[in-house]
């Protein structure tokens, strides 16, 4: 099997090297860029992102890059968003006021509630190692968590949380403060996690390889 | 490491939420020129081998992070990480923090680059305070980790050493982890001079009147002998993290025995199984 061509997107939203190198690591053939044509044209394509909703979305349509990510998504190239790269997928952002997203999965990104489910203080922002459970009757057998089993730990670092619009639209899960918070999300061929796979160690990159089997 | 698989169904804990947040498991490399090194109270620094080797042992162990720490670099106002980062950043998939000789914005962003995901600060912060607002609005606080070393000066009071252990900075340790907080500091790296490379069990009222003081993780450095170390730190001292040199380095223990070693004291640690 030829190795998969993987265009990272660089539009100025934070350090892309451990993605590539994760990437890399699973046997892909990574492509830095920010154009057009070789975005469209790539077999796979990963949006990273570190920073505040609203920069990436001025980042993007700045490059030109908005009407491309929607192409992506109708001609089914798989997609996958990494932590702010996953937020930007849904319709709105409330980081900032009020920002529109790409629209690519229906759904919200709002705070991180403050307090737990037992009414103590959270700390915030989430950082650390948690386990992904299914969310809702999703079943990992198929796609990005092929690889996984229910309760392995990744690592996060956000303040933000996706809310898709619909159950179907959740894959997966962690719990904070006993609160389950969007891990991983997907709609057909778009999918995103809100933890970084590229620091989650050897199921990190077992859920990136996931991606490049899709 | 070889223990790890059977004690796997004793440490996992996959399928209940906990509300508790998952101590993190540390291994710090402390680092002159290329070598890793260790030392006792951060001083008679020893030869111990190739950091990448042990970094990458310690990564396939299950580290949850690693630290490096640079420890002449303050003395020599230089710094050789980024090169030995860039070489870890190849192998090693898990967070990384860097400290060691960082004065400014720049070096930060060099550091960064390199593959780091956090740098360390103490030297240059205590010289300069800025210094810890400018890391934190450039990269977000979250980068940036306030690393102290504390020599204890009377009961219940330490002082805030730089440039390794070697220089006083006349600050209250409780004091200053505080102002630097404040000012951006996400997370604190407390190291204690008197126990560091001694094996005799961490500082706990440090690490105590620490995590009292400030609302950020606190990382807990210096003293780990014995398994039972980590749970003290963690139980009585509010530890949300420990870093461990010596146990590590001269083979005592392995980061999958200090897991299961968690697991077993009721501590919440990663779900973590070797496949």
């Amino acid at each position: 099997m030829c190795a998969a061509k993987v265009a990272l997107i660089d539009y100025g939203m934070g350090n892309l090297l451990s993605v590539q190198r994760g990437l890399e690591r699973v046997g892909a053939e990574v492509h830095v860029t920010s154009e057009p044509e070789h975005i469209l044209s790539a077999d796979r394509v990963v949006l990273p992102g570190v920073g505040a909703f609203p920069d990436a979305m001025d980042e993007l349509e700045r490059r030109g890059l908005v009407p491309v990510m929607r192409t992506l998504a109708k001609q089914g190239t798989p997609l996958l968003g990494i932590c702010l790269g996953m937020q930007i997928l849904f319709d709105v952002g409330l980081e900032f006021g009020e920002t529109a997203g790409l629209g690519l999965i229906p759904g919200r990104v709002l705070p991180m509630p403050k307090v737990s489910a037992q009414g103590d203080l959270l700390k915030i922002p989430h950082i650390g190692w948690n386990s992904l459970h299914p969310a809702g009757d999703s079943d990992w057998q198929t796609g990005v968590l092929a690889e996984l089993e229910s309760g392995e730990a990744v690592y996060f670092v956000h303040s933000f949380m996706a809310q898709p619009q619909e159950a179907r639209f959740s894959i997966a899960h962690c719990f904070y403060g006993g609160i389950p918070i969007a891990a991983v999300v997907g709609r057909n061929k778009v999918l995103g996690c809100q933890f970084h796979p590229e620091k989650s160690g050897e199921v990190g990159l077992r859920v990136l390889r996931g991606f490049l089997s899709l | 490491m070889q223990r790890q698989s059977n004690q796997a169904d004793q440490s996992s804990q996959p399928s209940k939420p906990s509300t508790q947040r998952n101590v993190r498991l540390i291994a710090r490399l402390d680092i002159k020129g290329s070598n890793l090194i260790k030392g006792i109270h951060l001083e008679g620094l020893r030869v111990i081998g190739s950091a990448q080797e042990h970094a990458l042992k310690y990564y396939l162990q299950g580290a949850d992070e690693l630290i490096y720490m640079d420890c002449v670099a303050s003395l020599y106002g230089r710094n050789h990480l980024a090169e030995i980062i860039s070489q870890a950043a190849r192998d090693i998939f898990v967070p990384m923090t860097v400290g060691g000789g960082i004065r400014s914005v720049e070096d930060a962003t060099q550091i960064l680059r390199a593959g780091a995901d956090k740098v360390a600060v103490n030297t240059a912060a205590v010289a300069n305070p800025d210094l810890i607002s400018r890391i934190a609005q450039r990269f977000g606080s979250q980068c940036m980790v306030l690393s102290v070393e504390a020599k204890q000066i009377a009961p219940g009071c330490w002082e805030a050493y730089a440039d390794n252990g070697r220089e006083r900075s006349g600050r209250d340790v409780v004091a200053w982890v505080k102002e630097a907080v404040a000012l951006g500091a996400g997370e604190v790296l407390i190291t204690s001079i008197d126990r560091e490379g001694t094996r005799k069990g961490f500082d706990v009222a440090l690490v105590q009147a620490v995590t009292a003081a400030v609302s950020v993780p606190v990382i807990a450095s210096g003293g780990m002998g014995r398994l039972e170390d980590f749970s003290d730190v963690v139980s009585n001292g509010g530890a949300d993290a420990v870093a461990m040199a010596d146990i590590l380095h001269y083979n005592r223990a392995s980061i999958g025995e200090i897991r299961e070693q968690a697991c077993r004291s009721g501590i919440a640690v990663r779900h973590y199984v070797r496949r």
